[in-house]
């Protein structure tokens, strides 16, 4: 190499390459590395110049701050050229001490922060916090507040699963079902803001019950919007179910077998994607579910398109269960007898309930006094995330959106 | 609100008053299946066991821990961790409790498991055993300073580079220590940040 | 502006320019997408159909703060994630605003912790401040149009004073 002839930037490249290769110890393999290994190695370096083309692998930082919405989650990306090798999630940007402060507050007070926790879907976070605290000091929830509760929560699935689809389609592409979905998810919003003022951080279930009735027009008001939802379900699945964009982006990304997804503890409806039927609405059912007749959807195939599947008729079945609930709604208490000043016994308490994402469960540890000793959510977002790098490997990075999609994160909920 | 008030009378007509229920009482479960199960398969584990509203708990030794895992994954079918975490008792001794919540599909209940562990003490990972637990434990050992010995990747998972400390611990204020992290190199590269001395500090009794 | 930068005095022509320069960057305020907690939510939510931030201009978010002027810091600020926040903010070209959108970007929030950082105005100076738990999307539009104002009242190629 006639280094006279060269420019110092390229010596710079020269040496730069030749570092990296020495540190490696091989001496520069092609890219897509395989077979050729052992015969390289044998051979003598050969002396050519090496290109900006022969970069075998590129370290590169997928957030926090990145377009595809799903808050601050930073990825530690290892590539070749578009090939992931290796993708490891750095999670803690929205760690906010929530634990702490559950134990400095009391069980009442700590309801608006489990809110804020999975906040898109805030009213599952509330009832699993009401569920494990009614079940360490005994309390019973009268049926109207348990029926209303299932309403509530439905609500918030559908509503979760819309954001989900929403920004799942946004990012790989599909803008228009976002202004689809949150077009009904405003509508839900509404219903939330006249039962308990808020449209996102609801606090709207209390220890025993519930904080307000339904005011009136309320139930019928929602019967016209369920009726109206599988015709809009409809549309959403007309412009993705079959598309063949759709399709090419997501069949086949992030195969999952139900050993697999058992295995790493996934829940929600990554599990139902890949055969495993199972939905703690049915298996170990929490206020009225079980008399509730719904069905519980779950494919085979474990991959993206899959569980796709399975959220959007997950958001049918919300709507009949929303329409048998308002049915069996009879007048009544909404609140059960509640001590005025909590203080359970000195025991502890899982309790978990299926919220749209996963397994949602609260472990509370109570020292005998009116605030929590130990109040720890097991967040199913956070457990589902593991798997991450698993799926990614072998994927390009656009694929990768795909699946953060699919596993549907919120960030509040793993990092709490 | 700091405290509850008694509930409102029914809105509208009468709905049936709901019968008090029984307030649920812990009593001892050392005869349970699952304990005498686990006793036998792992002679020396099984400490005590409780029944508390339906849900076992049993307390293993430490050292046993991943043997107790895999016998309940491989002989009673608790295929799925659900959760690791701990609890910072802090006068008592061992200091900390790590809890472990397994589930079975089969059986469809929960089998709760506490171990002690003292301060400085390590307690056996079962990331090996059950994949579940990995960043459980990692969180467990930021949260808490419960080193997992045998762990791939035993390292901070929601706290930053530098941070000292171990936040859920009950000697650690709410409003945080000085922990001297970097986080603003340009500006204050010796570590630190914004208005680190703050007199509203108050430690969580 | 380069050389016109704060020049001139006060005169008929120069307000006239000024007022110019301010309508064109008032009504096209480019947003970077920095949604951090459930704020971001509700910042989605502004763009949807029904509140519709396209109205005012601001529809473009980009992705990138190379390409933005307004930085809305919606949700909390954690202290792993607040050099970052710096450096997005030092990354943007001028002339930038921040609105701090929420009690958490305000103040800290309802979390007075170890790991949140009481208010993003200690880290990048803002401009507007949202109050709310969330703020309501016609909030944050409010919390817009009083930028605007404030864009309004700014002196491009006016000295001063």
């Amino acid at each position: 190499m006639a280094d006279d002839k060269l420019s110092q930037a390229e010596r710079d490249e020269a040496a730069y390459f030749a570092e990296r290769a020495a540190a490696a110890g091989v001496p520069r393999p092609l890219s897509g590395v395989g077979a050729g290994d052992a015969v390289a190695a044998a051979a003598p370096v050969a002396a050519e110049p090496p290109t900006l083309f022969d970069v075998q692998e590129m370290e590169l930082n997928f957030g926090p701050q990145h377009p595809s919405t799903h808050g601050v989650l930073r990825i530690i990306l290892k590539v070749d050229g578009e090939k992931i090798l290796e993708a490891i999630p750095d999670v803690g940007y929205l760690h906010r001490g929530t634990e702490k402060l559950f134990e400095t507050e009391t069980y009442p007070m700590g309801i608006p922060h489990t809110d804020r926790m999975d906040y898109i879907a805030a009213a599952t976070n509330n009832h699993a916090y009401c569920l494990a605290i009614e079940k360490l000091i005994g309390v019973e929830v009268p049926r109207r507040a348990q029926l209303i509760r299932i309403i509530l929560d439905e609500l918030q699935r559908l509503s979760s699963h819309l954001v989900w689809l929403g920004t799942s389609g946004i990012d790989l592409g599909a803008v228009t079902p976002f202004w689809y979905a949150f077009r009904e998810r405003e509508q839900i919003l509404d219903f939330f803001e006249e039962y308990c003022g808020a449209r996102l951080t609801l606090n709207c279930m209390r220890i025993g019950g519930l904080p307000f009735d339904l005011t009136a027009g309320w139930v019928e008001r929602l019967m016209e919007f369920i009726d109206d939802l599988p015709a809009r379900i409809d549309d959403y699945e007309q412009l993705l179910t079959d598309n063949r964009i759709w399709k090419k982006r997501t069949v086949g990304i992030g195969v999952l077998t139900a050993a697999e997804c058992i295995e790493w503890g996934l829940t929600g409806p990554i599990l139902r994607g890949s055969g495993v039927e199972w939905d703690l609405r049915r298996a170990q059912p929490y206020e009225c579910y079980d008399e509730l007749d719904f069905a519980v959807p779950t494919r085979t195939g474990g991959d993206t398109y899959d569980r796709y599947i399975v959220r959007v008729q997950e958001m049918r079945q919300c709507a009949r269960i929303i329409g048998q609930c308002i049915d069996r709604l009879e007048p009544g208490e909404i609140r059960g007898k509640v001590p005025r000043v909590i203080k359970p016994p000195a025991e502890e308490i899982y309790a978990s309930i299926e919220s749209p994402k996963g397994e949602l469960g609260f472990y509370c540890v109570s020292n005998g006094t009116n605030r929590p000793y130990r109040m720890h959510c097991r967040p199913p977002s956070f457990i589902n995330l593991q798997a991450l790098p698993k799926l990614a490997k072998g994927h390009l990075i656009s694929d990768l959106v795909a699946l953060i999609g699919t596993i549907d994160i919120v960030l509040g909920e793993v990092d709490r | 609100m700091a405290e509850e008030t008694t509930p409102p009378p029914a809105a509208a007509g009468g709905g049936p008053r709901e019968a008090a229920k029984p307030k649920p009482a812990s009593e001892d479960a050392s005869g349970h299946p699952w304990v005498a199960s686990l006793s036998a398969g792992v002679p020396g584990s099984v400490l005590s066991a409780k029944r508390f509203a339906g849900q076992v708990t049993v307390t293993v030794a430490r050292e046993k821990i991943p043997e107790v895992a895999r016998h309940l994954k491989d002989r009673e079918d608790f295929g799925y961790c659900v959760d690791v975490t701990a609890v910072d008792w802090r006068d008592r001794q061992p200091r900390f409790d790590v809890v472990y919540h397994f589930y079975s599909f089969s059986k469809n209940d929960r089998i709760r498991v506490k171990c002690g562990a003292a301060e400085g003490e390590d307690v056996p990972s079962i990331a090996g055993v059950y994949l579940a637990a990995n960043w459980s434990e990692r969180e467990t050992w930021d949260m808490f300073g419960i080193r997992f010995s045998g762990h791939p990747d035993l390292r901070r998972i929601l706290t930053w580079e530098g941070f000292r400390g171990f936040p859920l611990r009950k000697d650690f204020p709410l409003e945080g220590i000085e922990t001297g992290a970097a986080i603003y190199p340009e500006e204050w590269p010796e570590g630190g940040g914004p208005s680190p001395d703050d007199p509203n500090r108050k430690v969580v009794s | 502006m380069g050389i016109v930068d704060n020049r001139f005095e006060d005169n008929v022509l120069t307000t006239t320019v000024d007022s110019v320069i301010n309508w064109a960057r008032r009504s096209s305020i480019w947003p970077m997408q920095f949604g951090l907690a459930c704020c971001a939510i509700e910042m989605m939510a502004v763009m949807d159909a029904r509140h519709d931030l396209a109205r005012f201009g601001a529809e473009v978010f980009r992705g990138t703060p190379r390409q933005s002027d307004l930085m809305i810091v919606a949700g909390t600020v954690v202290e792993k994630m607040a050099p970052i926040v710096k450096r997005l903010y030092d990354q943007m070209p001028d002339p930038k605003w921040v609105i701090a959108m929420g009690s958490c970007a305000t103040c800290g929030g309802p979390y007075r912790t170890y790991a949140v950082t009481q208010g993003v105005d200690r880290i990048v100076p803002v401009d507007v401040y949202v109050p709310g738990c969330p703020p309501r999307p016609e909030a944050l539009i409010y919390g817009i149009m009083a930028l605007q104002k404030k864009i309004d009242r700014m002196k491009v190629i006016r000295k001063v004073s």
